[in-house]
């Protein structure tokens, strides 16, 4: 007499929570997910394929538009890429200039997932928080490069031009007020009782299940898996800077916003000391004029704010353009462990959830 | 003839208008308390430090299209927003907002009327605008309001029940159901009964936002999960009836702790003699001000706090709320028949 129904749901592209153009198709029993499937590709630009008929330097300006909140780090490892590819010695003043540059990035774009994430949750005066303070690093930027989203802040071989006189005390400054906002947002939400309860136990997934599904950055290290590029295969100036690796426990969504949380005072750490630290010297190294790798590939890693971003160019010796280009974008790989996540838990936690694992519809798609 | 047909007339004419320019304006007035809670300005444009956006929003709201969707249960669709709207303004009629007070040589009471089932009649009317939400999510015929009008109906039943069970304590201080008796019943207790039943006066805060469906328990709207939950589908004046319903429906709860909870028009501490000066202060505004007091929390608990997940809000209202109220009540009622034997 009673039959029950499962009631399809089409949750996006255009839905204020899917952070763009995520279209995920949720099957419900009541509230209850029994199954999602996330369609993806609203945001397809085929920078993979543009970047073939770009030269070297081009390629540069269309990895701004990948991870659009983060494009400095994107930047940076497309060209540290072609450097490892012309086999090219950067020098340190550059090296630990792009460390602030990433670090900075990274506080920025933390800023934006812990605004984003509280507001799904409900939370909405965070959101206003996190920006302004986000836009105290915009400025920074702006007065680096001259933009404030899409930077174009590299070049292959160093920077495109030195810091402004005062910058590195100006980031100093930033570092000083940054200190007492986190703690402001701490305040609003790891403790607070409503916050626990959104979060603490939904999404768990083990280390070994997480490893399984390809997942990276935060969200790997939420599972207690302490895996880092920066540590691991240290590049820019990483390893002369002293910091941890934040990991969670329990691999829930309470665990990844804090190990987020944490890595907010762990970048600034590393900001301190890189920009106490910034050596004289030139900013570009020995750079043929015509950027021309011999015959090879090459694959390069970075950690980005959203895990890790690896990039694999092959060179084919002849063109002044890659011959194939492409992005191992982390948005993408956490995307995947969505459907994993979801499953089993209400209609009010996918929301949280697609927070919680910090995705960049620009980077999944390209 | 002037008695019982032109005063009465009056004085609804003037809580009618006054209650929606204060609806309105609360609109306005949780923007800018947001606002400064954010660190922005809040609406700046229209007229000095924004005053003038109310009329603008609803010039905005009245001169848009206003949609019907194909598939929707025309009738219904419509009726949704009044049955929403019409409960909230009616409650007005037995809130008491001042003591009977000389105009022009004439008694006047600063309320509507003053009948001796007032409170149950609040707790009746205001229950019917629950339904407006039901059958707005029901009657768009379309998913999101579809689930929207499912948690509504939930929550009605979890936060009605706790309600109503500390509304009884109160009942059981006062010995009447009339709200001018209640608040008289302060009077001569001398003693405002939000410090005599605490435990009620919490219960029916956390149930009044949750009745409202403010914030944590906006769970019908969920802009982020339900992208606007059972008003999605409306537009224009349709959508404006849901929100001033909202809002109109803040003043009433916040009013009605006034009243029970708060000594209504009562000066604080009504029995110290040596504040005697605050009687200065005519009766209506005390009222005013305790029922700000209260909107401004309301706004405050929004701008500070996330929103509770559906089944978490069920569980509170059935294991912790019911239970609290019921013994709260068991307790009240022991005290009562000692205390009269």
């Amino acid at each position: 007499m009673f039959d029950t129904d499962e009631l399809v749901i089409n949750m996006g592209p255009q839905h204020p929570s899917t952070h763009g153009v995520l279209r995920v198709i949720l099957r419900l029993d009541g509230e209850k997910v029994v199954d999602c499937d996330v369609v993806i590709g609203y945001l397809h630009r085929g920078i993979e394929k543009l970047s073939e008929n770009r030269n070297w330097t081009q390629i540069i300006l269309l990895t701004d538009r990948m991870d659009y909140v983060a494009a400095a780090t994107s930047n940076v490892g497309y060209c540290e890429t072609v450097e490892k590819l012309l086999q090219l010695e950067v020098p340190r003043r550059a090296r630990y200039v792009r460390t602030i540059l990433m670090e900075l990035q990274r506080i920025a774009s933390h800023c934006l997932w812990v605004g984003t994430h509280a507001m799904d949750i409900g939370a909405m005066t965070v959101f206003l928080y996190a920006f302004r303070e986000r836009e105290l690093i915009l400025d920074l930027f702006e007065e680096f490069c001259g933009a404030r989203l899409t930077y174009n802040s590299m070049r292959v071989g160093g920077l495109p031009l030195d810091i402004p006189p005062g910058w590195d005390k100006k980031v100093l400054e930033f570092c000083d007020i940054m200190d007492s906002k986190i703690d402001e947002y701490e305040t609003l939400l790891t403790h607070n009782r409503i916050w626990l309860e959104r979060t603490k136990g939904i999404g768990v997934i083990s280390g070994a299940e997480a490893i399984g599904l390809g997942l990276c950055g935060p969200a790997l290290r939420g599972s207690g898996v302490a895996r880092d590029v920066r540590k691991d295969e240290p590049y820019a100036a990483y390893d002369e800077m002293e910091f941890d690796i934040p990991v969670g426990t329990e691999g829930d969504t309470y665990d990844r916003y804090l190990v987020r949380m944490e890595e907010f005072r762990q970048s600034l750490r590393i900001v301190r000391q890189a920009a106490k630290g910034i050596p004289e010297g030139p900013i570009v190294g020995k750079v043929p004029r015509l950027i021309k790798p011999l015959a090879g590939e090459t694959y390069h890693a970075i950690e980005s704010p959203k895990g890790e971003l690896g990039y694999f160019i092959v060179s084919d010796g002849k063109s002044t353009n890659p011959y194939r280009f492409r992005v191992r974008p982390p948005s993408f790989a956490n995307l995947q462990g969505l459907r994993r996540l979801v499953r089993g838990h209400l209609v009010a936690d996918v929301v949280a959830l697609i927070g919680s694992i910090d995705i960049v519809l620009g980077e999944v798609d390209r | 003839m002037i008695d019982s047909f032109v005063i009465p007339l009056l004085k609804i004419l003037i809580v009618l208008n006054t209650t929606l320019v204060a609806v309105t304006y609360m609109v306005l007035l949780e923007r800018k308390v947001i606002a400064w809670a954010q660190s922005r300005l809040g609406p700046m444009r229209v007229g000095p430090y924004g005053i003038l956006q109310p009329v603008a929003d609803a010039v905005k709201l009245m001169i848009k299209e206003d949609i019907t969707p194909v598939r929707a249960d025309k009738w219904v669709f419509t009726a949704a927003p009044i049955i929403s709207m019409v409960p909230a303004l009616i409650v007005y009629a037995v809130i008491p907002f001042g003591p009977e007070v000389s105009l022009f040589g004439r008694k006047v009471s600063l309320y509507i009327t003053d009948i001796n089932v007032g409170l149950l009649y609040i707790v009746s009317v205001a229950s019917v605008g629950v339904y407006g939400i039901i059958l707005a999510g029901y009657a768009s015929n379309s998913k999101y309001p579809l689930l929207a009008s499912l948690r509504a109906s939930a929550q009605l039943i979890s936060y009605e029940v706790a309600v109503t069970l500390t509304l009884v304590s109160v009942i059981l201080m006062a010995g009447t159901l009339s709200m001018v008796g209640i608040v008289r019943a302060q009077e001569a207790g001398h003693m405002w009964f939000a410090f005599v039943q605490p435990a009620a006066f919490v219960i029916f805060f956390i149930g009044g936002l949750a009745e409202t469906n403010r914030a944590p328990f906006d769970l019908p709207e969920a802009e982020q999960e339900l992208t606007g939950g059972f008003h999605t589908e409306y537009s224009g004046m349709r959508f404006a009836l849901f929100f001033l319903a909202e809002y109109a429906n803040m003043i009433v709860v916040s009013s009605v702790a006034t009243t029970l909870f708060l000594g209504g028009w009562l000066r604080p501490f009504p029995n110290v003699a040596a504040l005697s000066f605050l009687d200065l202060i005519p009766g209506w505004m005390w009222f005013l001000v305790k029922s700000f007091a209260f909107l401004y929390i309301f706004i405050w608990v929004r701008a500070t706090l996330p929103r509770y997940r559906y089944d978490q809000l069920m569980r509170l209202g059935w294991k912790v709320l019911i239970p609290a109220a019921i013994a709260n009540l068991v307790v009240t009622g022991i005290v009562r028949v000692l205390l009269l034997r």
